[in-house]
């Protein structure tokens, strides 16, 4: 179980003359899973990486416990944060069981040797992810929802107690979607790892999110519980699409149901609501 | 294959298999350097026995044999290893770091600015010794930070520094030859070790400085080598890693130049071997361990070959750097042909 309080606070980053994130503040609750949505091109990603150090911020910060990260050894931050960016780069031809180790680079030093834990550290995100049998292929061979399974385990080995993941699931048929997601909150329910991560799809967002984020203009718009976030209301702003929201009788969740101009019955059922602009 | 009783077994066999390899890997290169270096020592346009050759070594006179071995082919054998290794290295960090074969210093230009600044030390301002590589170094560096900068924009390097280097290279390629037309007294010899490269000519002496410059730049990289393989997963993974992606960079960059500048400096750019030493080691290594160590030593393999084959196997003498050109041009090509299709890395 984990109590790591992750920690924005007015937050401003970006690149070169380009500001994104224009003082963001967001607390990560701990041992929950968070779901970040957004436009396309708001600052998800810059987020994240801020987060994770490799963008410096111009202003603001983040503390993890207490203390700033770019106060904290890089590589004992690595130890308690983990980043699955939203494209990881492969080496040609590197297999599975190799890419995986990669993930226990923080763990090690100049003169420290491979240690039994590494092993289990490999051997259990490789088994976590079911990918255990893929070990000794290379990864190129590999179809794109067994490839991100394989990059979730290299995550996994890194065994941080505070998880981001940039849109884990984008390029994956539903299924391999649904397996990605119910793997992380799997993870988040047996070893009480803090998830946070990157969703295009608001339902999957809202159905698998305990915190939700709906961050636009480089500023966190609202931020709750599921039922909290995902409005009407909200979808106009962050998305400024129309919408229904409705529950979802399996979960209980709400469902998002885009309203668009075309293809809609009147109420009643009757004529051609296409012709009609919604209200 | 044999069913692992449970899979952290396989996990465990999977790592020291790829270990084995990676060793034997190593230990291969080793002996192919140490087996070029005794031949060049002893078979030349003469034949000395392998007994001659060993007391030339430990500094006994042997008539005939001393001069030969000991002033000839000596130091132009320690020379190629030095110069090989630190090619080879100095190639391979660039093209780790850069993800992409083509960022090799020897392509983007940085080979060419120590080349242009040895040869304008020595030929304009009669500087010699170490002076002329602490001039190459720093306009070297100045090269890597001038293609940089202009090719840089928000953090990502690409297709636009390798254009930019070439580039760069050509002008700088053409301020040599300028400078090499313009002083008369130079000749033909030496103005073909700062156009292509050779080891004509080589003195014991040089190799101290250029050892020096290997173990310090060497070792910096080796140190940083850990840091440097996770660049190869994107700057995005590395910083996820742990890895201070900017800073590493940085030193990456120094340590590379350094040694490129430092072998540029005594034997002018051999041509290709820093671009040709990573990718024949990645093809060996695969992605059992870190290809620092395998590209130096493929450096000093091809540097010792390729001067052997110039001196003694192909008909008339050409400079070392002609034979790397040779062999290097068609895979420039190949990567080029094969870049716009796919787009490169390691
Ligand atoms: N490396 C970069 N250099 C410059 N601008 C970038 C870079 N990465 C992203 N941007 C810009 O920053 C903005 C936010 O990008 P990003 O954080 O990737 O958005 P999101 O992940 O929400 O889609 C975009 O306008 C994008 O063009
Ligand atoms: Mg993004």
């Amino acid at each position: 179980m984990t109590d790591h309080l992750l920690v924005a606070s007015g937050l401003t980053a970006g690149y070169d003359n380009t500001e994104i994130l224009h003082g963001l503040d967001l607390t990560i609750p701990p041992g929950k899973v968070t779901v970040i949505v957004g436009a396309n091109a708001c600052g998800k990603s810059t987020f994240l990486r801020t987060l994770s150090r490799l963008i410096a911020p111009s202003a603001g910060q983040v503390m993890l416990d207490g203390k700033s990260i770019h106060r904290t050894p890089s590589r004992e931050l690595a130890r308690t944060l983990g980043l699955l960016p939203q494209s990881p780069i492969a080496p040609e031809g590197i297999t599975v069981a190799d890419l995986v180790s990669r993930g226990r680079h923080p763990h090690q030093s100049l003169f420290s040797r491979w240690t039994r834990q590494d092993d289990e550290a490999v051997d259990s995100a490789l088994t976590a992810t079911k990918t255990i049998d893929l070990a000794e292929r290379p990864i190129d061979e590999l179809s794109g929802g067994q490839r991100q399974r394989v990059w979730i385990a290299m995550a996994l080995a890194q065994q941080t107690d505070i998880l981001l993941l940039d849109e884990p699931t984008t390029f994956l048929d539903i299924n391999h979607q649904i397996e990605v997601l119910d793997l992380l909150t799997d993870l988040n329910g047996t070893r009480g790892t803090t998830v946070v991560m990157v969703l295009h799809d608001l339902n999957l967002a809202a159905r698998y999110a305990d915190h939700l984020v709906a961050i636009a203009d480089g500023r966190v718009q609202i931020s709750g519980t599921p039922e909290e976030v995902l409005t009407e209301a909200t979808v106009r702003q962050v998305f400024g699409l129309d919408s229904r929201v409705i529950s979802d009788p399996t979960s209980g969740r709400p469902i998002m149901l885009p309203i668009g101009r075309h293809r809609m019955i009147a109420i009643g059922g009757m004529g051609d609501a296409s012709q009609k602009e919604s209200a | 294959m044999t069913i692992p009783s449970s899979t952290i077994d396989g996990v465990i066999a999977h790592r020291r298999k790829s270990a084995r390899r990676y060793r034997l890997v190593l230990a291969v290169l080793l002996t192919l350097v140490a087996a070029i270096f005794a031949v060049t020592l002893s078979v030349g346009q003469s034949i000395t026995p392998p007994g001659d050759v060993l007391r030339v070594l430990v500094g006994e006179p042997v008539s005939g044999a001393s001069f030969t071995v000991g002033q000839l082919r000596l130091p132009r054998a320690v020379l190629s290893i030095l110069a090989g290794l630190c090619f080879g290295l100095g190639g391979v960090a660039f093209q780790v770091m850069l993800r992409n074969p083509l960022a090799s210093p020897d392509i983007i230009g940085i080979s060419s600015g120590a080349g242009a600044a040895a040869v304008f030390a020595i030929a304009v301002l009669s500087m010699n010794g170490p002076m002329v590589s602490v001039v190459a170094i720093v306009a070297g560096l100045g090269v890597a930070l001038l293609v940089y900068g202009l090719s840089f924009r928000n953090g990502v390097a690409g297709t636009r520094l390798i254009l930019v280097g070439i580039g760069v290279s050509a002008m700088l390629q053409s301020v040599i030859a300028y400078i090499l037309q313009s002083a008369p007294d130079w000749n033909l010899q030496e103005a073909m070790r700062w156009l292509t490269g050779s080891v004509n000519g080589a003195q014991l002496g040089q190799a101290l400085p250029l050892l020096l410059a290997l173990l310090f730049f060497g070792g910096l990289l080796l140190v940083r080598g850990r840091d440097l393989e996770t660049l190869r997963l994107g700057d995005d993974t590395a910083a996820a890693l742990g890895t201070r992606v900017s800073q590493t960079r940085m030193l990456v960059i120094v340590a590379a130049v350094g040694l490129i500048a430092s072998a540029t400096a005594a034997t002018g750019p051999i041509a290709f071997v820093a671009f040709l030493s990573g990718p024949i080691a990645g093809r060996i290594v695969r992605n059992d361990g870190s290809l620092l160590t395998p590209a130096a030593l493929t450096g000093a393999v091809l540097v010792l070959l390729a001067d052997y084959v110039g001196q003694h196997v192909l008909p008339g003498r050409y400079p070392v750097g002609v034979v790397t050109g040779a062999l290097g041009a068609p895979y420039l090509i190949y990567l080029i042909v094969r870049i716009n299709r796919i787009g490169g890395s390691l």
